[in-house]
């Protein structure tokens, strides 16, 4: 099937949530949102690995998961809402996990810092066509 | 009868609700917040509405991938605040009002809005922290609460048009109902914020400042924003704004703006807070 072009491809560092990464992610999504019982984060964290073979993941996936690539997670089709389940669960913040998302060297206090003065500018970042 | 007297708009930042649970709201950080908030928290104390409709929108709590309703509704006599990885909010249950929710989704569905109807709905921060922020830590809420649920994870998303006219039918259904209820209406989420990708934390204040004097003064000019403009200008979770449309459609054309607030950051987002009344109140 061919990927269709969508005018909002065009936001950079943006991940759109639309059918198409529903559908590549969607057992991911899945696997997140599970984290929402107690019962099933206390066997998580039992066996990480074991837990994950309840879900059909793809290889890519699965690595993405036990080595906490938040922003490969978006790329195989995960949901921030979803996928920050799985960070909560690690006890990090939304900016720890801004940070690690942003691809760069930022660490959390930089992106705190980022925050309080203003947040990521969006000049500069409305258009892939402005930023390249 | 039943009247819709006002609407609130609030950013509903989990973050607004762990520093209420965790006492930090008189820290550097949240002070100003939550001096900022104040007013309307004053404001609702002195209005005293009976029922509040809350619009907002779960995250992955009570619905998932499953099944993405657009307008859900919650009918049920009470909703349990969820679980979201960190044990359920310490707030109290959410009472609902069956019979004025069931009065408003049989008007709806008979004016051509869809909505799915929810029993079974385990409430999320995106209702509960708009009710701290406007009612602090009370032992019982003093509001029985219609949840309104929209869709705005999974695009696409409803239009703002399709929103606004949305607030528009919630009006005519509480106004067809019989008994005397006050009815306020709030408007949840935004303002901009991203949470996601390499754009992580994008802030678009100047944005979101027009955006709400034209939510305020000429709504019409914002309700055909596309979501990709949303998806651009304000991140991609700034979308949710679309939420105050419905609360906007809700009351008439020229209304007075009892209160404004703003501040950047909160956690993320550019925190936005918003009283209007009704002209006639």
């Amino acid at each position: 099937m061919t990927h269709q072009e969508k005018d909002y491809h065009d936001i950079p560092g943006t991940y759109v949530f639309d059918g198409s990464h529903f559908r590549k992610g969607y057992h991911l999504n899945m696997f997140c949102m599970s984290l929402n019982k107690q019962e099933n984060r206390d066997k998580f964290r039992h066996d990480e690995e074991a837990y994950l073979a309840q879900y059909p993941l793809t290889d890519e996936q699965r690595k993405a998961i036990l080595e906490r690539n938040w922003l490969e997670m978006l790329r195989l089709g995960g949901n921030i809402y979803y996928t920050f389940k799985l960070a909560i669960f690690d006890g990090m913040t939304m900016q720890a996990a801004g940070a690690a998302m942003s691809n760069t060297d930022m660490t959390e206090e930089d992106f705190k810092q980022m925050m309080i003065s203003g947040g990521r500018s969006i000049d500069g970042n409305r258009s892939k066509k402005e930023t390249k | 009868m039943a009247k819709v007297i006002a609407g609130v708009g609030t950013s509903h930042i989990p973050a607004i609700g762990a520093a209420v649970d965790h006492n930090k709201t008189q820290e550097a950080y949240w002070k100003p917040v939550f001096e900022g908030m104040e007013p309307a928290k004053k404001w609702i104390e002195e209005t005293k509405p009976d029922v509040c409709i809350v619009v907002f929108n779960d995250h992955a709590s009570a619905f998932s991938l499953e099944a993405t309703s657009t307008f859900a509704i919650g009918v049920a006599p009470e909703f349990q605040p969820a679980d979201e990885g960190y044990g359920p909010r310490k707030v109290p249950v959410v009472k609902g009002s069956p019979e004025l929710a069931w009065h408003i989704t049989e008007s709806l569905i008979m004016d051509e809005f869809d909505m799915t109807i929810v029993n079974e709905m385990p409430v999320d921060h995106g209702l509960t922290v708009p009710l701290s922020i406007m009612y602090g830590q009370p032992e019982e809420w003093p509001c029985e609460v219609i949840p309104l649920c929209v869709n705005v994870i999974q695009y696409p998303q409803p239009t703002g048009n399709r929103c606004f006219n949305l607030g528009k039918a919630i009006r005519k259904a509480v106004e067809s109902y019989p008994k005397d209820t006050k009815v306020a209406i709030f408007g949840t989420g935004g303002l901009s914020h991203q949470l996601q990708g390499e754009r992580a934390g994008l802030i678009n204040a100047e944005y979101d400042e027009q955006w709400l004097d034209d939510l305020v003064a000429a709504p019409e000019k914002i309700k055909h924003t596309s979501h990709t403009e949303y998806l651009r200008e304000t991140g991609s979770e700034g979308i949710e704004a679309i939420m105050w449309l419905i609360m906007r459609g809700a009351l008439d054309e020229d209304v007075k703006q009892v209160y404004r607030f703003t501040h950047c950051p909160v956690s993320n987002t550019h925190y936005g807070l918003l009283v209007l009344e009704n002209q006639d109140e």
